[in-house]
């Protein structure tokens, strides 16, 4: 009753009984914490165009799946992890010949999302499919997606877990890595593997075409504030279950003070988290002159070493 | 033309740990007729030399002398066409725990969730799966290696808003903490200030002689290593001549490996090798521009 009376002027009645508000609330969840964890690795290694390309990708799966009948989950999945694959396989060390290849394949992938939304609104006759997989529609997820979600969510943070530690050093040093005796290669073709399966899981929360703001967003605000990596893993998938449940709260609300249409859950998640960036700006530009180091104007003194 | 390569050079300076000049059986390093091709065109040419337990060897070249081949051929990353590598008397590989290896300048973005003892903790387990277990002895293990560095000041501080000394400084640990017979570094002195690369290399004297660790150590400048260096292996066009200092850094030693006349200098205690078709003045770390490839 309490706890009733704390919520009530932020939360309209019906929020937290509601099943679609509930399925919504697991599957953000789940999403924003695979991408908080795997999305700080992105941003370290500089790949935030890959996990672009890669959302842009899911976008001809998860339309293709729409066509068919299929959830779009299954459809991002499909063509997210056969486009790691063929990424991994094109693998061309010079980055100028890395990006176009990833260009065109993106290219023809979003081609293809064209042909099968038009194709899926001539059949549905509604503009519905464009707005599901380019944007989400978080409100009607079968609630069955949940368990599939856990699965693969606890998946790739597993697998994220196994290659911490030479995924760190090749993110460090490919050269000293590879000198380590660090499979690099197979260790960034499983880093892209969680990837793929990350943006997945943010393309059915937000959509196709803004789940790198969930994997990217989160993770930026983290590197803002964390020192270690690991913390900069919690503090991502915290903010991103913040900006998932605050976005999800406002767009129910919303439909109150709209007039019947509520926000779309995308806009309000993805207006948290440019809000939180925004701050994570100023709280570290505060405390920026403190978290430089002293510098180098005194002489360190050079101890003996005693190492052996 | 091939310059022929002493592969046992008695060493005429003494060396700064021991003192004592030490025979070809106390290598931890030897490197023996090593040619390398990348791409079809040969980099490296019947390259030799031979680097003691203590020894401190400068590798010195201009850009594109062939110095990072030599460096990753040695890790094991690049397969040679000819010749033969022993590192601390087993034939060198991948994931080799005698090699120490410090990379060329990394760019340490400022937001990168790292800090200074975390790296070094990467150099003891990084090449290990899954997530490190804190553990007592781990930690001791990284602080001490922070301390020998001189770097337990700022080892909690994230590496990106280190200066390149301190850095290399972290680097230095990170590469140690495996307590390998052989540490190999790749131009750790670039971009660093005068004081700074003071700092640095007497750092890794102290750590050659106390520890009984063989460097090697590339350098497109010798000046700043003078002082420790007992050994040189000068790269010129793929080529090599190896030896002590004074015995490498000398006019008919360098024109003969360049196959044009050039002149050494010394000045002010510094080396200035001059080429001699025209007359340039050349000491790295002033000009990027070699005059010795135009003539060669």
């Amino acid at each position: 009753m309490l706890v009733a009376t704390f919520w009530s002027p932020l939360v309209e009645p019906g929020f937290f009984s509601s099943e679609p508000v509930q399925v919504a609330l697991v599957v953000g969840a789940i999403a924003a914490i695979v991408s908080g964890i795997v999305g700080v690795f992105t941003v370290i290694r500089g790949q935030s165009f890959a996990g672009h390309a890669l959302s842009d990708i899911g976008t001809a799966g998860g339309s293709a799946a729409f066509l068919v009948g299929a959830s779009t989950l299954y459809g991002f999945v499909a063509f997210n992890v056969v486009a790691a694959g063929v990424m991994e396989l094109i693998s061309i060390r010079k980055p100028r010949g890395r990006d176009l290849a990833t260009g065109i394949v993106l290219g023809a992938s979003l081609g293809l999302a064209a042909l099968f939304l038009y194709e899926g609104t001539i059949s549905s006759s509604t503009t519905g499919a464009t707005v599901n997989v380019l944007f989400g529609s978080i409100f009607t997820l079968p609630p069955g997606i949940t368990v599939v979600m856990a699965a693969l969510g606890v998946a790739s943070v597993v697998l994220v877990a196994v290659l911490y530690r030479p995924l760190l050093l090749s993110s460090v040093s490919y050269e000293l890595a590879a000198a380590r005796g660090v499979p690099v290669r197979l260790v960034g073709s499983g880093y892209l593997l969680a990837l793929a399966l990350a943006v997945s899981m943010s393309a059915v929360t937000i959509g196709a075409i803004l789940s790198t703001a969930l994997l990217i967003g989160p993770a930026a605000i983290a590197l803002r504030v964390a020192t270690r990596t690991g913390v900069a893993m919690a503090v991502a998938a915290f903010v991103g279950v913040f900006a998932c449940w605050a976005g999800t709260l406002i767009a129910y609300d919303s439909t109150v003070w709209a007039g019947g249409n509520g926000w779309p859950v995308s806009f309000c998640i993805v207006a948290v988290i440019f809000v939180l960036y925004f701050a994570s700006g100023i709280f570290s530009r505060l405390r920026g002159d403190r978290r430089r180091a002293p510098s180098n104007d005194q002489a360190t003194a050079v101890r003996p070493v005693e190492v052996g | 033309m091939i310059v022929k390569t002493d592969l046992v050079a008695s060493t005429g300076k003494p060396s700064l740990g021991d003192g004592s000049g030490l025979g070809a059986s106390d290598a931890v390093l030897r490197v023996e007729d090593v040619s390398v091709s990348l791409g079809g065109r040969p980099v490296l040419d019947q390259v030799s030399f031979s680097v003691e337990a203590g020894g401190f060897c400068g590798l010195i070249g201009s850009n594109g002398a062939g110095k990072t081949t030599l460096l990753r051929v040695i890790l094991g990353l690049i397969t040679p066409s000819g010749g033969r590598i022993e590192v601390a008397g087993g034939t060198r590989s991948r994931r080799n725990p005698q090699i120490g290896y410090v990379p060329q300048k990394i760019i340490f973005e400022a937001d990168m969730p790292l800090r200074a003892r975390d790296l070094v903790g990467l150099g003891l387990d990084g090449h290990r799966f899954g997530i490190s277990r804190p553990a007592a002895k781990r930690r001791i293990a990284v602080d001490e290696m922070l301390d020998a560095v001189g770097a337990t000041r700022f080892a909690d501080a994230r590496i990106g808003n280190l200066s390149g000394g301190e850095q290399q400084r972290v680097m230095i640990a990170q590469a140690l903490i495996c307590r390998p017979k052989l540490l190999l570094l790749d131009e750790p002195l670039a971009n660093l200030d005068i004081r700074s690369a003071a700092e640095v290399v007497e750092l890794l004297a102290r750590i050659a002689a106390e520890q009984r660790i063989a460097i090697l150590l590339s350098a497109h400048d010798m000046n700043p290593l003078l002082p420790v260096m007992d050994r040189v292996v000068y790269l010129a066009d793929g080529r090599a001549a190896s030896g002590t200092t004074d015995q490498v850094v000398r006019t008919e030693r360098l024109s003969q490996l360049y196959g044009h006349h050039v002149e050494v200098i010394h000045v002010q205690g510094r080396v200035l090798v001059v080429s001699g078709a025209e007359h340039q003045a050349h000491h790295a770390g002033d000009t990027y521009t070699d005059p010795f490839l135009r003539g060669g």
